[in-house]
């Protein structure tokens, strides 16, 4: 069952448009990687999930988000309130800032049970403390009461992601959750992040620049470009055939411990500013593949069976003969 | 010939006071490290933040000082120059640091900061040769000649970093220490980035000390790698694709995240969190999460020991040659029943 779809999204701060017409879904249950280099627009389609564009300054221009077949676009913000944490969660990038320093890190977690669940913080906090049990949080008792400066990044983390699922919610909008924790202790968040959605049933949105990240724990993934959705598809799918040259490239770029020295490929040039977006297809000033057309004419998104979705030309011939 | 550089037994601890008043605590970030640096050589050191590997880079061309130990460069004690001689040895040791945001200043254009080693040499140079060398510069490490005059807001993380490079060059340096010079660059840059770095060594043969957290990274780029933890440097790797024999290391190469879903880790190789380096343990630092430990590592410190070819571990349980590495840890998983292996 769809548990999430955007259709047509497009987002403007001023006369800027950060987000082009961007559509995807994800089933209930299900872990959605969203990849992208910074400035591909990942970020700011975490904010308009959860409703919280305006206070970046971008607003909606057109398209639709339905969860649960309600558009929350449309809704007020009274009635978004009633989504947002409790339904919707969201876990940020950096555990140091998310947290607040002045509330023992236990109440912030509780804090969701009493607002959303109508627990009594009595209630709440043996709910609280269980809760950080599953999240394997060595003694959870004393943690309660302890403040985010006094913890670890990876145990500040692992008290976001309590906090996330406090109330219960059916979608986790994870933003780069593990980016700011050490090595070892990202595959820990990890693992957690996904056993805990896995067991629940919960729906989750994880973004991330690292091709790593959606590779070890994603089933569906949908690589972001400029502002726009260049492929989509099943983990296994696209990593075993990348359609599009700027997924090909970004797995490419990657160094592996088995990469032989000089076989790094880099993808020339940068990813490009959103005030001076070029025509046609985004990525043919830095793609190796580039057709004559591709400077013209944005690429449609098309279909190539086994569930995989790609915006290239190179998979459209009808185009070519533009050019 | 002697190695480039040779540092032995050197430690550094910082002296932190939580108020005006309170007793100060030791932390120790620097532990007893010793290694050597081959000329023309990449040694890269790995280890996860904290581990004092960036203090270590600071230390290795004395930018701090250390609480004890040698540093040799080329044969020269560094600890005991003063600064008017350790100044005339600059040239020949530079750095790169993490943060291309931070480490240019943001009133000189590109043309300053890359003179201004120079001037501090006392070299001075023509204006027209020093256009010249500049623009000789910027074509080596990948930018147009134009960016001379472009301040470092109207640049790219990417092109700042290559700037903090040339920087590096300017003096003609035999070593190059790299801390994290990729750390905050995107994916697609930071392969950039690397691959410049392999060209200017092989042109310039160059000698790089290659800081990172990032254990794949480090074993594409480097020779020799060094991986640290709590300060100490438990085993030194002399080719990337020698088989670990530190448990650390094991967990630190089974943690990667491989961009390759039909190699999924069904659970996380390592429990818990690094120990404070506050109160660093008498015996091996990283026994409270290994898996191999026993009484004897809670009480006695393992020294660094020879296996072959310059292997060196610091480890009283090695991990046995025969055991192939990730299947180990699918058997001591535990409760993880959910994953699904791929397909």
């Amino acid at each position: 069952m769809t548990l999430l779809s955007v259709e047509n999204l497009h987002v403007r701060f001023g006369a800027l448009h950060p987000i082009d017409g961007v559509s995807f879904s994800i089933e209930q249950g299900e872990i959605l990687g969203v990849v992208g280099e910074s400035g591909s627009g990942k970020s700011i389609t975490a904010l308009t999930i959860l409703g919280l564009l305006h206070l970046q300054g971008g607003e909606v221009d057109s398209g639709r988000i339905l969860f649960n077949g309600i558009d929350l676009l449309r809704l007020v913000e009274r009635e978004r309130c009633s989504y947002r944490g409790k339904q919707i969660a969201f876990i940020s990038q950096n555990p140091m800032t998310s947290l607040d320093p002045l509330f023992c890190v236990g109440d912030q977690i509780a804090q969701g049970l009493v607002i959303h669940l109508g627990k009594s913080w009595f209630e709440a906090r043996a709910r609280a403390i269980e809760l950080m049990r599953d999240l394997r949080i060595p003694n959870p008792e004393v943690v309660y009461d302890q403040f985010p400066h006094q913890l670890s990044g990876g145990l500040k983390q692992r008290i976001a992601i309590a906090i996330a699922l406090s109330a219960e919610p059916r979608l986790i909008v994870a933003d780069e959750p593990t980016t700011a924790l050490d090595v070892t202790v990202q595959a820990q968040v990890l693992h957690l992040l996904h056993r805990m959605t896995r067991t629940r049933g919960i729906g989750l949105i994880l973004i991330t620049h690292d091709m790593g990240v959606v590779a070890q724990i994603c089933d569906r993934m949908i690589v972001m470009y400029a502002g726009t959705i260049v492929e989509a598809g099943k983990v296994e799918e696209v990593f075993t055939g990348p359609r599009h040259p700027y997924t090909r490239a970004l797995i490419n770029c990657i160094p592996r411990v088995e990469t032989q020295p000089g076989a790094l490929m880099a993808i020339p040039g940068i990813v490009p500013n959103v005030t001076d977006y070029p025509p046609g297809c985004r990525f043919h000033p830095r793609c190796p593949r580039a057709l004559p057309c591709c400077s013209i004419l944005p690429p449609r998104t098309v279909e190539c069976g086994d569930e995989v979705s790609v915006a290239c030309h190179l998979y459209d011939p009808s185009d070519w003969t533009l050019s | 010939m002697t190695a480039l550089v040779e540092i032995r037994r050197l430690d550094r601890h910082f002296e932190v006071r939580r108020s005006l008043f309170a007793r100060a605590k030791i932390l120790t970030a620097v532990n007893q490290v010793s290694f050597d640096i081959e000329r023309g050589e990449i040694l890269g050191v790995v280890g996860e933040s904290g581990c004092g590997k960036s203090t270590l880079a600071r230390l290795v061309l004395r930018l701090i000082e250390p609480t004890a130990g040698s540093i040799r460069f080329d044969g020269i004690e560094l600890t005991q120059l003063s600064d008017r001689h350790l100044r005339r040895l600059r040239p020949r040791m530079q750095m790169v640091f993490q943060d291309p945001y931070s480490s240019l200043d943001p009133r000189y254009t590109v043309e300053d900061t890359l003179l201004e080693p120079l001037s501090i040499q006392g070299i001075s140079l023509a204006r027209a040769a020093a256009r010249e060398k500049v623009s000789e510069l910027l074509s080596t490490v990948g930018l147009a000649s134009a960016l001379a005059r472009a301040y470092p807001h109207q640049l790219s993380g990417g092109q700042r970093q290559r700037v903090g490079i040339a920087r590096a060059l300017v003096l003609s340096p035999d070593l190059v220490v790299l801390d994290e010079p990729t750390a905050s660059l995107d994916v697609s840059v930071q392969a950039q980035i690397v691959t410049l770095l392999e060209s200017l060594q092989a042109k310039l043969n160059l000698t790089y000390l290659f800081i990172s957290h990032d254990l794949a990274l480090v074993s594409y780029f480097c020779d020799r790698i060094a991986v640290m933890y709590l300060g100490s440097i438990v085993e030194i790797l002399p080719a990337v694709r020698t088989q670990p024999k530190h448990h650390y290391t094991l967990a630190l190469m089974e943690s990667a995240l491989i961009p390759d879903p039909r190699r999924r880790r069904p659970t996380a190789p390592l429990a818990g969190d690094v120990l404070s380096p506050f109160a660093i343990p008498a015996g091996c630092a990283f026994a409270s999460r290994c898996a191999a430990a026993t009484h004897l590592c809670g009480v006695e410190r393992p020294l660094l020991k020879r296996y072959d070819q310059g292997h060196l571990v610091a480890c009283h349980h090695p991990v046995a040659a025969c055991k192939s590495s990730p299947q180990s840890h699918f058997q001591r998983s535990t409760t993880d029943d959910v994953y699904r292996p791929y397909g």
